[in-house]
């Protein structure tokens, strides 16, 4: 198709918000996914999805003590469900299950506006998800990885590890 | 019927003239013209069906089938002509066999509750299609749930096409009931119910259509369908939502009790029991949308008078023109057959998802659907968990068309190309 064909003015100019909401690097994250795959000897695992738009993200962890020692996900979804699942788990590794809850705590703050947020080193990759707080339908794309730490580790509080099968939803 | 052969061509649409009739059309969404291409979700109001509504509540209203004064005998004479509107248009025998409903959604719940109880065994069998919306899934799977009967469900073919062989093999002695859609609400394809119906009555069994998608674009005969049920809904087809409506043969009308209890749907009610109204008020409990009614049988009148014939063949030529052109894009890959279908262009563009296409797409003013469709089912069969869709209606043109075109280049810019589809 060449652009002579088409007699609707093309105006491709791309609109500041959009740019801010697809930053390169979550198109990254999204084409080049971290830690994606299943995670052998995980202890806890979780699948949840968002009825509405079909994203299905599966959160597996590994966990000694309190400390979480891996983190790796599967999932099909957008670039913004993807990519903020993939962020996730590179942020997640090393963390107690009290500073996993903090972090997603955090990003849930972030998501909701808290723009001083977009500044705190803690979040990592994360805070280039600040653009989507503006986007109030995509929001629930981005905290469905938190949502499944959430599940796993907020139920019973981040006092013990849960049953090693995870709550499947 | 397909969209492809256009007998005797109709005079065109004056689309301009159209678009005026629509005053939501004229309007900026994040600055740029609004292109609307979300009608299979819910088409657009003219001005005259507004204007219905808002007439009836300044004039007319009370409420039907109770009072003698002046306005409970305009606001009745109003929702009954709404009716018998509806019944000449679908080519119903009587306006008795037109139910007045909230959707298409309750229309077959309607027959599933009343119809099925009393009429299946365990064992007998619902046959439906992988191609169903939810709302002609769910409410037979809870019946089945409810009387031990099977569901079957008959096979899409890879070109997105009813396999109808499929269907005649399914269909057996216990076959009791056949519900199917008249056109898809994902992949767009027009199936032959009117086959589908002569197969459901060789083998003894009931025919139920969903119209949700074929009554806002084809001329719809139920006698000559040959159907039993037939269901659709207003808001698709220029009309306000909450409104629906559910044909039915009168003689299945009466033998099925009613679906709700209330006001409106008795004729005579004591402590120990009641009797119930004829058809179709039996089926109405409570105050009804009696303002809905009135502006469906305006949205009708509006249709018709514009041509169902003409609308069909101006979103027969633009559904051309955009499978053309979406065609041409690398990477783009349209769900559905070519020919026999409606405007409904359900597609996948690289490894774009769906909800980001409908976000970039947004912001360019351009509206689509993204998701399952209500279709999970088959979006599985795809082997997608989401598409973008994209569907047309009387008032949409070719520059809207290539605006779409234009809109997704500009999110293959922003995702720095396009890769490769996941597959489910």
């Amino acid at each position: 198709m060449s652009d002579s064909e088409s007699k609707h003015a093309p105006n491709r100019a791309i609109p500041e918000s959009l740019s801010s909401l697809y930053q390169e690097v979550i198109l990254d994250h999204y084409r080049r996914p971290r830690n994606k795959g299943p995670l052998e000897g995980a202890t806890h695992s979780i699948t949840m999805n968002n009825p509405l738009c079909g994203d299905v993200i599966e959160l597996q962890l590994e966990v000694s003590g309190d400390r979480i020692d891996r983190a790796r996900f599967e999932g099909r979804g957008c670039s913004i469900s993807q990519a903020a699942a993939s962020m996730m788990t590179r942020e997640l590794e090393g963390r107690s299950l009290d500073e996993a809850l903090e972090l997603a705590g955090k990003f849930t703050q972030l998501m909701h506006g808290e723009r001083g947020l977009s500044e705190d080193a803690d979040l990592g990759d994360l805070r280039a998800l600040a653009g989507v707080a503006r986007f109030p339908v995509r929001i629930k794309c981005a905290l469905l990885g938190f949502n499944c730490l959430e599940e796993l580790l907020g139920a019973e509080g981040a006092a013990g590890p849960r049953d090693p099968a995870g709550g499947g939803a | 019927m397909t969209t492809t052969d256009v007998a005797a061509s109709p005079a065109p649409l004056d689309v301009g003239r159209i678009r005026e009739d629509f005053p939501i059309l004229n309007q900026r969404v994040h600055g740029r013209p609004l292109v609307y291409l979300d009608s299979a979700a819910s088409s657009q109001k003219p001005e005259r069906v507004i204007e219905a509504v808002s007439r009836y509540y300044r004039h007319d209203h009370a409420n039907v089938h109770r009072g003698v004064h002046a306005l409970s005998v305009r606001a009745t004479d109003a929702y009954e002509e709404a009716r018998a509107t509806v019944a000449a248009h679908i080519g119903a025998g009587d306006a008795s066999e037109v139910v007045f409903v909230r959707g298409t959604t309750e229309a077959i719940n309607l027959v599933a509750s009343a119809w099925g109880p009393s009429a299946l065994s365990e064992g007998d069998e619902i046959l439906l299609t992988k191609m169903e919306h939810h709302s002609n899934l769910v409410p037979w799977q809870l019946l089945a749930d409810r009387t031990g009967a099977i569901l079957r469900f008959a096979d899409v073919t890879p070109e997105g096409e009813l396999d109808l062989e499929d269907l005649e093999r399914l269909l057996g002695p216990r076959t009791r009931m056949v519900a199917v859609t008249h056109v898809s609400n994902t992949l767009g394809v027009v199936n032959p119910v009117e086959r589908i119906a002569g197969l459901s009555h060789d083998v003894g069994a009931l025919c139920l259509v969903d119209g949700a998608q074929a009554a806002p674009h084809l001329p719809i005969d139920v006698e000559e369908l040959g159907c039993d049920f037939y269901a659709f809904s207003g808001h698709k087809m220029c009309g306000p939502t909450g409104i629906g409506v559910l044909w039915g043969r009168t003689e299945l009308l009466a033998a099925m009790p009613p679906y709700q209890g209330g006001g409106e749907m008795i004729a005579s009610v004591r402590l120990e029991g009641s009797t119930w109204a004829a058809v179709p008020h039996k089926f109405e409990a409570g105050t009804p949308h009696i303002a809905g009614a009135v502006g469906l049988g305006e949205a009708i009148r509006y249709l018709d008078d514009v041509g169902l014939d003409r609308i069909h063949a101006h979103e027969a030529s633009l559904t051309t023109y955009a499978i053309e052109r979406l065609d041409a894009i690398d990477g783009l890959r349209i769900y559905g057959p070519r020919h026999g279908r409606t405007g409904v262009l359900s597609f996948e563009y690289g490894d774009i998802h769906a909800h980001d296409l409908a976000t970039i797409l947004d912001h360019q003013g351009i509206a689509i659907r993204a998701g399952h469709h209500c279709n999970q089912p088959l979006m599985e069969h795809l082997g997608v968990t989401a598409t973008a869709r994209a569907s047309l209606y009387l008032y949409n043109t070719r520059d809207e068309i290539d605006a779409l075109i234009d809109g997704l280049r500009v999110a293959a810019e922003m995702f720095g190309g396009v890769g490769d589809a996941p597959r489910a």
